[in-house]
């Protein structure tokens, strides 16, 4: 049985230590698409962190029945159908949301993030382990998206969480939005950036060069 | 990985296993939350419709919307190539009429919309219009679902007209993909407000015109967004192909709504 302080590790390590996104690069595509706004970042950091949780632990709880010639194939089956759920539950309760979510919440299917750590770790540990390091990937994830949702809400609409901040040119205040930070791609500056700052306060991070 | 784990049996047997307890899973949640869907969608649909009508600062919570829409929307169905009222096609199906649905696309029940600079290929023969009565029952507003292409999608939105049938009282598209911040700016209600008081027709022609400038004293024309042309000339496509006699034009000129 593992004890706290493994624990720990497996739930908030991802966070800094071994961020999915930062370190492994994994769940560019979704993080790239949804952080133009924080409230569609923040739903879609839940939805993916209730995804990677709960199919690592389904998958963990099964991993010595899973043949491994349909290993990945099982995945993807208990991967899909987790989605499925969650895009249920938004149409239900969240609709709007869900609306401006449309495919992406269908495309945490393909999030590298989920398979990763479903191959990676669930295969391989007990069903709890596998929950909290699901937990941990998904708030990984959730760090650097509502970082990234943040900086390109603020910059590029003046507002939070649809709450205005800086006043915009356009509704008669001062503040003239950065278009530039509205489109999807430039997350990857942002992301960039983001990458470079957690290399900066941990080295050990680097790549060794070639 | 052992090697009993491997036989063809056990193989087939985990994979039907896990099948048949994710779908399962699936079609409960899916079955389980259908009828919350249903209403989020149907209040969806209520309030940009009231949005339309100039309506929805009367109606504050989920209830009001349907209560206010019960009250003061009326839906009708009109045979675009004769500009005459037709009973609802949906009539006894337990679906309502979806314009934008199978309707649109089956050649019994749509029309080739040929040479639309709109940007789609086929278009329903009937639409579902709503007319918005005010306290005495007179019909105030005519509400007329427009669609066409933008820079990136189809945008899907509501035309609201004055009962004259040719002054513009609002234009919201409620389902786009265009630019957040450019194109997006469609939604904008500074830019919404801008559509108020201007004429669809001069002469019995489409006029309506988004092009750039100031056009505050022009009642043909509305200022294009900035930055985003491309948007700005699919919602003038969007409007001319919809006025013109291919999309309500017949009906406009009927005035069906007045008797």
């Amino acid at each position: 049985m593992a004890d706290t302080k493994e624990m720990k590790q497996a739930l908030f390590g991802p966070i800094l230590d071994s961020n999915p996104i930062a370190l492994h690069v994994l769940g560019i595509c979704s993080a790239l698409a949804i952080t133009t706004k924080l409230e569609t970042a923040l739903v879609m950091s839940l939805a993916l962190t209730a995804v990677t949780a709960f199919s690592s632990l389904f998958i963990s709880l099964i991993r010595n029945q899973i043949p491994s010639s349909v290993r990945i194939i099982i995945q993807m089956t208990i991967i899909a159908s987790l989605v499925i759920v969650v895009d249920q539950i938004l149409k239900a309760y969240s609709y709007e949301i869900s609306k401006q979510l449309s495919v992406f919440v269908g495309l945490i299917i393909t999030n590298c993030i989920v398979m990763g750590r479903a191959e990676a770790y669930a295969m391989k540990s007990p069903p709890l382990m596998s929950f909290l390091d699901g937990i941990g990937n998904g708030l990984g994830y959730s760090f650097i998206l509502i970082v990234i949702g943040t900086i390109k809400e603020l910059a590029g609409f003046g507002t939070l969480l649809g709450f205005e901040i800086l006043p915009l040119v356009t509704n008669g205040g001062w503040y003239q939005g950065n278009g530039l930070l509205i489109l999807p791609f430039s997350s990857f500056f942002l992301i960039g950036g983001m990458i470079w700052f957690i290399r900066t306060i941990r080295p050990e991070q680097v790549e060794p060069k070639e | 990985m052992s090697a009993k784990k491997e036989t063809l049996g056990k193989t087939v047997g985990v994979v039907v296993a896990v099948c048949l307890v994710c779908s399962i899973i699936v079609s409960g949640a899916a079955v389980g939350l259908r009828e919350l869907q249903q209403a989020n969608a149907a209040l969806d649909r209520q309030s940009n419709i009231l949005a339309a009508a100039g309506l929805l600062g009367e109606a504050k919570t989920k209830k009001e919307i349907g209560i206010v829409y019960d009250a003061r929307v009326v839906e009708r169905f009109v045979n675009l190539t004769t500009g005459e009222y037709v009973a609802n096609p949906a009539e006894g199906e337990s679906k309502p009429y979806d314009m934008y649905g199978r309707v649109s696309k089956a050649p019994e029940t749509s029309t080739k919309a040929e040479g639309s600079p709109a940007g789609f290929s086929r278009r329903a023969n009937v639409a579902s219009i709503f007319l918005i009565k005010d306290d005495d029952g007179v019909v105030s507003r005519i509400i007329l679902p427009v669609h066409g292409s933008g820079l990136w999608d189809l945008m899907f939105g509501f035309l609201a007209l004055d009962s004259d049938g040719h002054t513009i009282r609002e234009l919201i598209f409620y389902q786009h993909k265009e630019t957040p911040g450019l194109g997006g700016e469609i939604q904008n209600p500074e830019w919404q407000a801008k559509w108020n008081g201007k004429q669809l027709f001069k002469n019995g022609n489409v006029a309506i015109e988004v092009n750039k400038g100031d056009n505050r004293d022009n009642q043909y024309a509305v200022d294009a967004l900035s930055g985003a042309t491309l948007t700005s000339n699919g919602v003038e496509n969007t409007l001319e192909y919809w006025a013109s006699d291919n999309g309500y034009g017949n009906y406009l000129k009927k005035q069906s709504w007045k008797s």
